[in-house]
């Protein structure tokens, strides 16, 4: 990465920044941060644009994943838990792996903390981290990346955890810059490793702050701009997943999902109506209503103490 | 009253692994009670000491990282679990086992085989905890001799499985709490009755459970919730959105 391309603006429309580093058949990281800042915006935009043969990684997917199953655009999982964190089971998930409706997908199940490993290798440029976890479970039976081996070290066996180097990230944030220099706060779940591990990251933020306010706080830039493929300014565009400072988890939503996706014709009303049927996130927004959104909004401002750079 | 003896098996000043739905109850319950240094860690990168100020849904909603402790990255906490430095881990299943093996990855809903969301943090737990705390509704189809499919290990097919396979000394299922008593652990990983609730006779566990359980001996009745106890779940769950079942 040059200094020149540093200094261009990667700021683009959702539309745009999907349509160029989003391709079918391409392995895309989604929800790094676990419940909170569920890039649902840009995966909605990944549907409209009828993406086909998907490979969703994320350690756990509140409602995210079984929506992308559900409107057929994925051929295989990698992942720790699929559901509804609030709800419980993910219909559309079901119906893919017990009927293969829409279609059939492949699932490698992984535990969290070994999908964690296998972003760490990636970001560390190693083939393998080992671990303790797995042994004993139908898990590591399953999963080609899951291998056990003797330790070089001592007596021990361990199990290698596969690095898993994903096309695209696509990370939601609080705050970035037009390079893509990118604040983010809360849980921090696996995006520092995810956004190094990946080929491309995109960056959704709530706001688009002018670098010097980027650079007043680098401890809280996880994730550096020279990494960022696209930087997209989306407001709201986590809801109904909570973003720390802007708006808390829309938890109807999320049960209303739960009780429409039950059957195939309800998810498929369900998906006409919030994402292939609305015109963008625009009118995304417009269908939520003004005052819903107001009641999801901070209530109460809770600001951290300034930290002092200077010397 | 399932709460409420999960809460009973943290101890005071402990790291705490919390799950979703009960475990996040059990913990804020145990908090306000007798365990008010314990210390949760979550499993998106979060610890934290004090309770969060309302009832939450998931691990990742704003009541639980405003006020945190700690917010790191999902490798922090794992890296402490791998460590054995924490004491107690909390976990649901589809189904446990004789063994205290688990089961989150396929159930069953009458002749019909599911898919269910999968591990998750659960195997982790499991592997690397040094007691894991089973909550389970107290069911013939969810308390089975063998599990469907081993998604989360516990003694494995008895005493010596857990070294065998390569899990560390020193962890394993401590407890499986059900909504009608209490089962621990012999020496040879097969779980026994420790203690039921109250108005829950012997007679109906062992009617509810898919093998042959040993009863302890000893078997006692789970002491009811105290006044303390009854009063912070109704702060928690005031609209008992948790605790209605």
């Amino acid at each position: 990465m040059t200094q020149a391309s540093q200094s261009e603006s990667k700021l683009v429309s959702l539309l745009e920044a999907i349509n160029t580093h989003v391709p079918s058949d391409s392995m895309v990281l989604l929800g790094a941060q676990l419940e909170q800042m569920i890039p649902f915006a840009a995966a909605h935009e990944i549907l409209r644009q009828g993406r086909r043969n998907l490979t969703l990684v994320g350690p756990i997917s509140d409602a995210l994943f079984d929506q992308m199953i559900g409107a057929g655009s994925v051929a295989r999982v990698m992942s720790a838990w699929i559901g509804n964190a609030s709800e419980g089971l993910g219909s559309c998930f079901r119906r893919a792996v017990e009927q293969s409706q829409p279609n059939s997908i492949a699932v490698v199940d992984y535990t969290n903390f070994t999908l964690a490993l296998a972003l760490h290798a990636a970001a560390l440029g190693v083939p393998f981290l080992p671990t303790y976890s797995a042994q004993g479970s139908e898990i590591l039976k399953r999963n080609g990346n899951l291998r056990e081996f003797a330790s070089p070290v001592n007596e021990e066996r361990l199990i290698a955890v596969r690095a898993l180097r994903p096309d695209v990230a696509i990370l939601h944030v609080q705050r970035a810059d037009r390079f893509g220099n990118a604040h983010l706060w809360g849980s921090l779940g696996v995006a520092v490793d995810g956004a190094r591990a990946s080929r491309k990251v995109i960056i959704v933020a709530e706001e688009i702050v002018e670098p010097e306010v980027i650079a007043s706080d680098p401890n809280r830039t996880v994730i550096p701009g020279f990494l960022v493929s696209a930087v997209v300014h989306e407001p709201w565009g986590a809801h109904p997943s909570p973003v720390l400072g802007y708006y808390g988890r829309d938890h109807e939503f999320f049960a209303d999902y739960h009780e429409r996706s039950r059957s195939a014709a309800g998810f498929d009303g369900w998906l006409k109506g919030w994402v292939l049927g609305v015109n963008g996130r625009v009118g995304y927004l417009a269908e939520i209503g003004g005052s819903r959104l107001a009641s999801l909004a901070v209530k109460e401002h809770a600001y951290s103490a300034a930290a002092d750079f200077g010397y | 009253m399932m709460v409420v003896a999960a809460a009973r098996e943290i101890r005071d000043a402990e790291l705490v692994f919390v799950g979703m739905r009960l475990p996040m109850l059990a913990f804020a319950l145990a908090k306000r009670t007798h365990a008010p240094r314990a210390v949760a860690l979550f499993e998106n990168g979060v610890a934290r000491e004090a309770p969060a100020a309302e009832m939450l849904r998931t691990m990742g909603d704003p009541a639980n990282l405003r006020g945190a402790t700690f917010c790191g990255t999902m490798l922090d906490v794992m890296g402490l679990l791998q460590q054995g430095r924490v004491q107690v881990g909390f976990l649901g299943a589809g189904e446990v086992d004789r063994f205290g093996n688990l089961n989150t990855t396929w159930g069953r809903r009458g002749s019909a085989t599911i898919r269910l969301p999968g591990s998750g943090g659960g195997c982790d737990i499991a592997c690397l905890a040094q007691r894991v705390v089973v909550l389970i509704s107290h069911e013939r189809s969810r308390l089975v001799e063998r599990v469907e499919f081993l998604t989360s290990p516990g003694f494995g097919s008895g005493n010596g499985w857990r070294r065998a396979q390569g899990l560390p000394l020193n962890s394993g299922p401590s407890a499986i709490v059900t909504t009608k008593g209490v089962l621990r652990f012999g020496g040879d990983g097969e779980a026994f009755l420790a203690s039921v609730h109250p108005g829950v006779s012997v007679e109906d566990v062992l009617d509810s459970t898919g093998w042959s359980v040993r009863v302890a001996d000893n078997v006692a009745e789970t002491p009811p919730p105290t006044e303390d106890e009854f009063a912070a779940i109704r702060t928690l769950d005031p609209d008992s959105f948790w605790t209605a079942a």
